[in-house]
């Protein structure tokens, strides 16, 4: 097959840095010892990332107003809206009563009138009670008038598992809103991307389903003075090559895409080379940046916590074997949820969702590597 | 583009206008708008946690003769429509509103074009209400570009944003929440306007209907719910869905009015009383008694569930049009004759918003990608065989 020629083995490169219209950051958990940005970098967690796009878009458009369970007085369950009530009052922080159903369907009625409604789901399982008002009072709206009644509504809240909230509160639904025309679907994983994207959302005159993770809500990250100025947007539908590589792509969102960084330093010191795509958004899908990366390095692994059949891998998966077969040195390998509802037993739980030692062990497998490295090439 | 066409309180009567779109296209029999006559609801309003309005209605002669027109364009657009059905112009669902009218008519005559409607499937008439025209109306259904969704919405998805009317919805109950969300906007933007929000008794029962209802009320919004009570949810009489069939009581701490729904000055007072009571103290129900003389759709004869003597018995002794004629008649505003002609109008009416309607063409096939989004950002979307059919979303 053609890619076999381009196949390389071996030879540590090291990170190299980002290209092409990305940001020129590398973006590693507080944790990391390696710093190699200018000092005037800040760092800023998730949470506050949220938050600050939050208050910007509200404070740039009286329009925007933010409405959820214990949004407001709680200053949120997550404090991602901490210190919004005090700043923009009750009439545009509104907390609700424990009624999805009814409070996705009033943001949805608002934004028909023109308001740009922020709504919160405490976790996107709830999102459940208020699917019906997503999908057919949303995303289809614009569709079924013909371009006269569009929807500015963002839906955002935490998403797939936490740690031991057992299997009612540990779902993902890329899958299921990823599905749906007239729907777009983020999934931020950096600060960077929770502002940006956010932003973006806000200010987007479509539905937006905005996938977040509670995990990732502490983790700080490094924001340039770019990320921080209160026009930073970033676009909707293209992902970021977050590591660039030569041997295999890994494919990831959300908490993967730092489990697909670490797998990637661990795959390095074995000689594979991985390039680590944050997808960003899910709907649009990224596909051209997939299928350029699977054209350079003819292997894919794709990562995501949600349930496998029909999942974001999946559809990845398609594509590429519709676009870039010829590419391809391997089948494509998934690395999803366990094929069961959460168990709440820490090994089991620990089971049933990815961990790194999985993407490393596809990583090795798809580059025909299952055994440890001897000599050259295969 | 579909047509939009903005309606005017007042026309000149006129007889060479155009017939094919003129709503309010209407013989000169009365512009009298000055003599006042009062008229008595057929009966007194039943209340809830509330005082009822009077019984006593003024009206002139102008607006006797409105609600007799429109009423009878609507009747004969819900007819024709049943036809054009039947001879698969239509296709899918088909929710006709015949013997509703005067729910839409007396809502109408009580608000203006920035209040507020949304409703379920049974739209046609509500749009027409609203300001839409005959040809939209046609065409929609008929699924071509002059419809007013261009086609790709159906009879279920009938809009006019510019005259506050949002719908047209599929799901039932969904619309409910949607009305109190318009509702919220507009006390968030301190409009002096309110929001009708309808739904039929098969819908009553929703749970998503009291979420909304207890936030309508918790925060005071402009929120007017209207249930549309035909006496049928589908082929489920309401004493069989509902353990308490008085609707205007259910929202237990929310005042409700019951409103006689086939007599459109009665419908007029409630609304009146409704629009002022909810911009001072939130949320009210008003349930309009009516009742549909087609099934619920135009796949359900109708008669499998309740008697064809009751259907007729309604139609003898309750008709909306027939109340109004007969106050014309009283009032002496108009002969027999008179009121005849009109119907004919009505039809002609109708007929040359058929044949213009059937002119024109379905969408163009790119118009299948088209409004997926407001912003698409040349994102790639694809067809059923996605290596033959692929566009670029605008």
């Amino acid at each position: 097959m053609l890619g076999i020629l381009r196949q390389k083995v071996g030879g540590a490169t090291g990170l190299s840095s980002q290209g092409l219209g990305n940001h020129m950051l590398r973006l590693r958990p507080v944790t990391s010892a390696l710093r190699n940005y200018s000092s005037a970098t800040k760092e800023m967690t998730v949470r506050d990332a949220l938050n600050s796009a939050l208050d910007e878009e509200m404070a740039a458009d009286p329009n925007v107003f933010v409405m959820g369970e214990e949004v407001g007085e709680y200053q949120g369950a997550y404090k991602i809206t901490k210190g919004l009530l005090d700043k923009y009052g009750p009439e545009r922080v509104v907390d609700t009563p424990i009624t999805e159903a009814g409070f996705a369907g009033i943001g949805v009625g608002a934004a028909y009138h023109g308001l740009r409604p922020v709504i919160e789901f405490m976790t996107f399982n709830f999102s459940m009670q208020a699917i019906d008002h997503i999908i057919n009072s949303a995303a289809k709206s614009n569709y079924m008038s013909a371009g006269k009644i569009n929807v500015p509504i963002v839906f955002r809240g935490p998403n797939g598992p936490a740690a031991g909230v057992g299997a009612q509160h540990s779902q993902c639904y890329g899958g299921w809103y990823g599905s749906v025309p007239g729907l777009k679907v983020l999934v931020p994983y950096s600060s960077e991307d929770a502002r940006g994207l956010l932003k973006s959302a806000i200010r987007d005159p479509d539905p937006v389903v905005f996938l977040e993770n509670e995990l990732l809500y502490g983790e700080s990250f490094p924001v340039s003075a770019e990320v921080l100025d209160s026009s930073f947007c970033l676009p909707i539908g293209k992902a970021k090559i977050e590591r660039e590589g030569k041997d295999v792509t890994i494919t990831a969102f959300s908490k993967m895409v730092g489990y697909a960084l670490k797998a990637a330093e661990i795959l390095e010191k074995e000689g594979i080379n991985a390039e680590v795509i944050n997808l960003r958004s899910i709907r649009p899908l990224d596909r051209a940046t997939i299928n350029a990366s699977v054209r350079k390095t003819n292997r894919l692994v794709t990562v995501e916590e949600g349930f496998p059949q029909h999942g974001i891998g999946a559809e990845i998966c398609a594509s590429v074997v519709e676009d870039s077969f010829g590419y391809l040195d391997a089948p494509v390998e998934r690395i999803a949820g366990a094929d069961v509802p959460t168990p709440y037993a820490a090994n089991l739980e620990r089971m049933a969702f990815p961990q790194i030692e999985d993407i490393v062990r596809a990583a090795k497998r798809v580059c025909y590597r299952s055994a440890p490295i001897s000599a050259t090439a295969s | 583009m579909a047509l939009t066409r903005r309606i005017s309180g007042l026309l000149p009567p006129v007889s060479t206008a155009s017939s094919s779109s003129s709503f309010l296209h209407r013989r000169a029999f009365s512009t009298d708008d000055t003599t006042t006559i009062t008229v008595e609801t057929s009966v007194p309003f039943t209340s809830h946690n509330c005082e009822p309005p009077s019984r006593s209605i003024d009206t002139t002669p102008k607006e006797l003769m409105k609600f007799f027109t429109d009423m009878a364009l609507m009747r004969r657009m819900e007819i024709a429509a049943d036809s054009l059905y039947k001879s698969k112009l239509i296709r899918g669902f088909c929710h006709l509103y015949d013997g509703q009218e005067a729910v839409s008519i007396g809502m109408e005559a009580a608000i203006t074009k920035k209040d507020c409607i949304i409703t379920a499937y049974r739209d046609h008439c509500l749009f027409l209400g609203r300001g839409g025209t005959l040809l939209e109306s046609f065409a929609e259904l008929m699924g071509r570009q002059a419809g007013c969704s261009n086609g790709k919405g159906g009879s279920m998805h009938f809009y006019k944003k510019d005259a506050c009317f949002f719908g047209g919805h599929g799901i039932v109950g969904a619309q409910v929440p949607l009305g109190c969300g318009l509702a919220f906007a507009q006390k968030y933007r301190k409009e002096d306007h309110v929001t009708f929000a309808m739904y039929g008794d098969g819908a009553a029962n929703q749970g998503q209907l009291f979420e909304a209802l207890n936030m309508a009320a918790l925060w005071d919004l402009p929120a007017i719910l209207v249930c549309e009570n035909n006496h049928y949810g589908m082929g489920t009489a309401e004493w069989r869905a509902a353990k308490s069939p008085a609707y205007y009581k259910r929202g237990d701490y929310v005042p409700g009015l019951k409103v006689d729904g086939m007599d459109a000055f009665a419908v007029k007072q409630a609304c009146k009383f409704a629009k002022e009571h909810v911009l001072k103290n939130g949320p009210i129900i008003l349930e309009m008694d009516t009742y549909r003389y087609h099934g619920h759709s135009m796949s359900d004869p109708g008669s499998t569930y309740r008697t064809r003597d009751e259907i007729s018995g309604v139609r003898q002794e309750r008709d909306p049009i027939e109340r109004i004629r007969k106050l014309i008649l009283a009032h002496d505003l108009a002969t027999e004759k008179e009121l005849k002609d009109i119907e004919k109008q009505a039809r002609k009416e109708v007929d040359e918003a058929i044949a213009q309607a059937k002119e024109s063409p379905m969408p163009d096939e790119p118009e299948l990608f088209t409004n997926v989004y407001r912003k698409g950002y040349g994102v790639e979307s694809f067809g059923t065989d996605r290596k033959e059919v692929r566009a670029a979303l605008p």
